[in-house]
């Protein structure tokens, strides 16, 4: 016989459940596209952390005996203290030697450190910047002309430009793309204060008289959230690419540090022979930015339901 | 309509002003001696001097400004000393390269990719529109050299249908020179129909659902006269717009495609100017790239007038 427990009907709780906010992140794990970009993406960040691990050697390590090996040859490595030890090149060498499979995986580190910090920075940068140009009225125009004539420079372009003023290297990489992207933060951060600026709870804040301050960080600021993840996710993808194109062309990431582009560019010369150099780090380049673009996908359509109408 | 033809024109000169003021800064800001900096590696003292006195380098940076943005107004964009040239004749020489890739890769992609928009958008979750939106998530995200080179293998070294690599000038021989077009424009197609294709799906889906549309059905007019001259038509302003923007995808694509193809054009000078910290050549062309970005865009907002009588201005 089943027991019919005693049903209390709570008002309060049910009241506060239909006020309270589900934290985005909880709205955000019931999209599929969230799920699989993410899932994904976190492959290839455990990839990137245990790059030891995972059976490579030194990227870095030059062997002349052992260059320009198909994948799956089995190689002989003579060790510095005279012993020698077999291994299988499982993506092949390159024309130092080099074992492109450890490359690769390296390689990873690079990725998704630029994809992560351009994001991270271009938005900080960009929101400080939005916020001043939505809420300081005079200075607005000033901002949104030189933002205008940023954004007027093509970004690979502004990218290559900057790079070539400073010394090719991650931290140059990083500045130069970073640069056409604060714009692109600029507009949306302005965007969202002119509209938010106007709402009865601004206004009724401001004649209560609260500082400048706490109504930009608690009554603003968390209006931009869910729009700014998912514009920094894009952000992430297109970095991770601009730097791949820079590093391929040989103005990015210089040799010593393996990066998908920099291994690609050392695969161009003898692309007809030996096509893996290039195939290799463009599957794995490919689908990290694929699940970032299908996690971006999912977050704006979870997020940002207004922009996702747009698009 | 005259009126804001005008003010359009005049909203683009603060734009352009910052642009010359940022890439007159770049090399201003560069630590050491800009004019050792513009000469090159393997300048004579002579030559920087000669520079400097140019560049009127000794003079305040306001007047320094001055002197460059007359020289370039007047198409003065100086001297390449690595490639012993005059900036303008190198552009000159590289320009139709480019120009033609650019060409080609509107074409193809404007015709492949709003063609599939709008059959997507009509058949709202079938299997084709999720193909298509599938591809534009693809496309986004396969870098164009990777693209490229995947085309070089199968087209050109397995089944040997396209040369490899390299450039024929139009006027020397038009079918070689479409035959050496095919894998760059298309290389550089996808990722502009990946964007074009989604905003002419997202934009005709809405039109879609007006009234016009039903009556337009109601009057019983073929589904083609329904998609093609009612819903295409009113989707066209944002369909435009995206392609305006996509010239910068565009230009930033090419100097990719350019160095996979070994197309002498002048995304390729860009990469050889940067490697040879060649900053007058450098200067020119980011400068020119944004003007043309600028100028197409300043036509595009034009000519919404013609796609939708509705604008007026």
């Amino acid at each position: 016989m089943s027991v019919v427990t005693e049903e209390v009907v709570d008002s309060a709780s049910i009241a506060a459940a239909s006020t309270r906010r589900r934290p985005l992140w909880q709205v955000a794990l019931r999209n599929p596209n969230v799920i699989v970009g993410g899932v994904i993406l976190l492959i290839m960040i455990t990839i990137a952390a245990l790059a030891p691990l995972l059976g490579t050697i030194d990227p870095t390590r030059i062997d002349p005996a052992s260059r320009n090996k198909k994948p799956g040859t089995e190689i002989t490595m003579r060790m510095d203290d005279g012993t020698t030890q077999k291994r299988i090149a499982h993506f092949g060498t390159d024309s130092l030697g080099r074992d492109v499979y450890s490359r690769v995986i390296y390689g990873t580190r690079v990725s998704l450190l630029v994809g992560v910090a351009v994001a991270l920075i271009s938005v900080a940068v960009g929101t400080v910047v939005g916020l001043i140009s939505g809420y300081v009225r005079w200075l607005d125009g000033i901002i949104m002309r030189i933002m205008d004539g940023l954004m007027a420079i093509p970004g690979i372009l502004l990218a290559i430009a900057l790079v070539s003023i400073w010394r090719a290297g991650l931290v140059t990489v990083i500045f130069a793309i970073v640069v056409p992207d604060v714009p692109r933060v600029v507009r949306l951060v302005r965007s969202i204060v002119l509209t938010v600026r106007e709402e009865p709870y601004v206004e009724g804040a401001i004649s209560v008289g609260t500082p400048t301050w706490i109504l930009m960080f608690r009554h603003i600021l968390p209006n931009t959230v869910a729009p700014l993840i998912v514009q920094g996710t894009f952000l992430a993808a297109a970095a991770i690419l601009v730097e791949a194109a820079l590093s391929f062309l040989g103005i990015g990431i210089p040799p010593e540090t393996p990066s998908w582009g920099n291994i690609m560019a050392e695969g161009r010369t003898l692309f007809r022979v030996f096509p893996h150099n290039i195939l290799y780090p463009g599957i794995f380049l490919a689908l990290t930015v694929l699940a970032i673009n299908i996690m971006g996908d999912g977050l704006r359509d979870t997020l940002d339901p207004k922009m996702s109408k747009k698009v | 309509m005259l009126d804001f033809i005008i003010r359009r024109v005049i909203a683009i000169v603060p734009v352009l002003t910052v642009v010359a003021v940022f890439i007159f800064l770049m090399l201003r800001l560069t630590p050491g001696d800009p004019a050792a900096v513009i000469a090159g590696d393997n300048a004579t003292s002579d030559q920087i001097d000669d520079i400097r006195r140019k560049l009127g380098l000794d003079e305040p940076i306001w007047t320094q400004f001055a002197i460059w943005i007359t020289d370039i107004l007047q198409g003065k964009f100086g001297e390449s000393f690595f490639f012993k040239k005059t900036v303008a004749e190198l552009i000159a020489q590289r320009i139709e390269p480019t120009l033609a890739l650019a060409t080609c890769t509107l074409i193809f992609a404007v015709c492949v990719s709003v063609p599939i928009g709008v059959l997507a958008a009509y058949k709202q979750g079938s299997m084709f529109d999720r193909a298509v939106m599938a591809f534009a998530v693809l496309g986004f995200s396969v870098p164009g050299f990777v693209i490229g080179y995947c085309l070089i293998y199968v087209f050109a070294i397995e089944l040997g249908w396209l040369p490899v690599q390299g450039y024929t000038r139009i006027g020397v021989d038009f079918w070689k020179f479409l035959e050496r077009m095919v894998l760059p424009s298309l290389t550089l197609s996808v990722g502009f129909v990946a964007l074009i294709s989604r905003i002419t799906r997202a934009s005709v889906l809405e039109v879609l659902n007006e009234d016009y549309i039903r009556t337009a059905r109601a009057k019983g007019l073929s589904n083609r006269v329904v998609l093609m001259k009612h819903a295409l038509r009113n989707a066209a302003v944002p369909i435009l717009t995206v392609i305006g923007i996509g010239i910068a995808v565009l230009m930033g694509g090419a100097v990719v495609t350019e160095s996979v193809f070994g197309l002498p054009g002048l995304g390729r000078l860009t990469v050889e100017a940067v490697l040879s910290r060649d900053f007058p050549t450098i200067q020119t062309v980011i400068l020119m790239f944004s003007v043309v970005y600028v100028v197409i865009n300043l036509i595009i907002d034009i000519s919404y007038t013609i796609f939708d009588p509705r604008i007026r201005y």
